[in-house]
């Protein structure tokens, strides 16, 4: 197992080296100078512009400045943000928090309800509830975020006025927040209060995040399951007169996981490229806004470290994907 | 009374291109503690028949029969629930693929464990000391051990070993046994046929065995049915079926056994079992029999009485009139 985990982190390398090359190469190719960003709109002198540029080091060739920040990455450091000037690293980290209480609330979501739906569509095959679920299912997963966000807060924040409509915490909270993840923190303040009022905060970000890896576990856990329910060792588990409850939500759902999982594992990455868009409209302080914000301000440090950071993410969990493998399938499991 | 006792029993499939008659009212006895084999080709309804009297047909099968009770208890009349609590318990069965047949994702421990729990209600302790007599009583070296095995770290005829063990763990009155040996090699094939013949002599249960093979049914049965393309042509105890067959099917089946050969060339059946669209409208083996006439390819024959063996034929043979050829 552990030959494995070392193996599969070799691999890892060359798809850093790729990652790192695409983000340090797309923020450069994108029109516009951070020096004149920052200028704003009082200009700079000639001269005060090559100082600046002498200073980033963008005077020099692109191969000289991607080796530089390579070798800069490979001994943990990420930069500096050209705007606030703190380290990438401390400012990732800061917001990550906030976007993983969100992905992962989504995640939940997507998979409470996913999989059962899946399960019983896949019991029900052809009938009314099935055909029902499953074009939800694709209503869910074609439908734009940011139109589905702005439905679901016109609906529930502005009609019917039950949610907020931004931010993580109503604003006459205040607490230390040791962890960063705003549930935790607000429970262990003892304010009170404070902890519904994060989770009312949650709700929508929460829904609109996860409608999409919902609709995709619904039907790749209908898919699954109907193609175990047909094999053979269901006719055995009937055989035995099991209950169908039994029969479908182990027998036959613990051999239709090994596609399901994969798909999640897929959509830890489709959710943190949501994010992005459901943290902007929501305004919730995580790691998407941070990188959009970025992104306007071409502040190039912070993108491409934020990228790969982002991509560091989603390799650890397909990583830890594969290993959940072994462990729901010993067939697969590894010698 | 018989354990089991199924009257005009008929299944139909829905297909896109309309309804599959599968299994064409028949009628089926067993005593407690009998071996009854079913034989017949592919396709002639012999696992479909046991298929629905255990309740395992996908949706799209149609089961309607007079009566098809079970020690005292009418299947097809009582709900699911009560269903089940037979099912696996008094009534079990057991399949032709040992590799596919059990889950590959839980040890086999536990599969056979499962059944324990769910129809005897014993504690975790009894469970497992009965699991290991199973696996003992089943012939599994290293019963303890193997108990932990998952499906594909073991043979298929250890597999079907605890197929049987599954399948006996809570003492079934009946066990149907779907071709046990097919997918299995020869000499496993005989250890197991005489594993389900002693396992039937210590705990006194009947034994339905679905075969193809007439060896088998000369080794392990007592009393044959005779099954093709969803009827029960012939029925009657191995040692006259052998001697005097009284349907032409029957007949031709054994004369296409090696063993019985006194040709260099084995004699076979020409043709194929008829299928959905080529049903003919008389007797359903009149295309293939060398005896037909215009009454066989018209007219469907009745089952005879018990002393030709209810054969469905026009002209039995073996009857004084005609012998067999």
């Amino acid at each position: 197992m552990l030959n494995y985990v070392l193996s599969r982190l070799f691999t890892f390398i060359p798809t850093f080296v790729g990652v790192t090359l695409i983000s340090f190469g797309f923020i450069r190719v994108l029109p516009g100078d951070p020096i004149i960003v920052m200028a704003g709109e009082r200009g700079l002198t000639a001269e005060r512009y090559a100082e600046l540029e002498a200073q980033f080091g963008f005077d020099r060739p692109i191969y000289v400045q991607f080796w530089d920040y390579l070798t800069g990455v490979l001994q943990g450091d990420l930069g500096n943000s050209f705007v606030t000037k703190r380290p990438v690293w401390d400012e990732f980290f800061s917001l990550f928090p906030a976007t993983l209480e969100l992905s992962t609330c989504a995640m939940i979501f997507a998979v409470v309800i996913g999989l059962p739906a899946g399960v019983i569509a896949a019991v029900n095959r052809g009938k009314l509830y099935d055909r029902l679920l499953m074009s939800t299912a694709l209503i869910g997963y074609s439908m734009p975020i940011f139109w589905w966000a702005l439905l679901l807060i016109i609906v529930f924040s502005g009609n019917l006025q039950w949610t907020p409509v931004s931010g993580r915490i109503d604003l006459i909270y205040y607490f230390p927040d040791p962890t960063g993840f705003m549930l935790i923190d607000s429970l262990s303040s003892g304010q009170k209060g404070a902890f519904t009022s994060a989770v009312r905060h949650l709700v929508l970000p929460t829904i609109v995040l996860g409608t999409i890896p919902l609709a995709v576990i619904a039907r790749q856990t209908r898919s699954a399951m109907l193609e175990v329910l047909g094999e053979d060792y269901i006719r055995t588990a009937r055989a035995k007169g099991l209950a169908p409850g039994r029969i479908n939500g182990i027998h036959a759902l613990r051999n239709a996981l090994i596609p399901v999982i994969t798909v999640i594992g897929l959509s830890v990455g489709t959710l943190l490229a949501g994010a992005i868009l459901t943290e902007t409209i929501f305004s919730w302080p995580g790691i998407g806004k941070w990188m959009v914000d970025s992104i306007f301000r071409r502040d190039y440090p912070v993108v491409q470290g934020g990228l790969l950071l982002i991509a560091v993410a989603v390799m650890v969990v397909n990583l830890t994907v594969d290993m959940l493998y072994g462990v729901i399938n010993p067939k697969i499991r590894k010698r | 009374m018989s354990l089991l006792r199924i009257r005009n029993l008929s299944v139909s499939f829905s297909t896109a291109s309309g309804a599959f008659q599968a299994v064409d009212a028949v009628d089926l006895d067993v005593d407690a503690g009998e071996i009854l084999a079913i034989v017949g080709e592919s396709g002639s309804g012999k696992s479909v028949s046991m298929l629905a009297l255990m309740g395992l047909l996908p949706w799209t099968a149609t089961v309607t029969a007079d009566e098809l009770s079970f020690d005292g208890a009418d299947l097809l009349r009582i709900d699911r629930a009560a269903r089940r609590k037979i099912i696996g318990n008094d009534l079990a069965m057991i399949f032709q693929e040992p590799m596919t047949a059990l889950n590959p994702c839980f040890m086999v421990g536990w599969q056979i464990k499962e059944a324990l729990r769910v129809h005897l209600g014993l504690d975790r302790a009894t469970r497992h000391k009965r699991a290991i007599e199973l696996f003992e009583q089943v012939g599994i070296p290293d019963a303890e051990k193997r108990l932990t095995a998952f499906p594909h770290q073991m043979s298929g005829g250890m597999n079907q070993r605890v197929m049987i063990a599954m399948a006996i763990a809570c003492k079934p009155k009946l066990l149907i046994a779907d071709e046990p040996t097919t997918a299995l090699d020869v000499t496993i094939q005989a250890q197991i046929l005489d594993l389900l013949a002693d396992l039937r002599r210590e705990t006194g249960m009947g034994l339905v065995l679905i075969t193809h093979d007439m060896g088998v049914v000369a080794e392990t049965a007592e009393r044959v049915c005779v099954q093709y393309a969803g009827q029960k042509i012939e029925e009657q105890p191995v040692g006259p079926l052998f001697d005097q067959p009284h349907h032409p099917y029957t007949a031709a089946l054994l004369d296409a056994l090696p063993e019985r050969a006194t040709d260099k060339l084995l004699p076979t059946i020409p043709g194929v079992v008829p299928g959905q669209f080529d049903r003919p409208s008389g007797c359903l083996f009149s295309p293939r029999c060398k005896f037909a006439d215009a009454t066989c390819t018209t007219t469907p024959p009745v089952a005879a009485g018990p002393e030709l063996g209810q054969v469905r034929c026009h002209y039995p043979l073996n009857t004084g009139e005609r012998k067999a050829s």
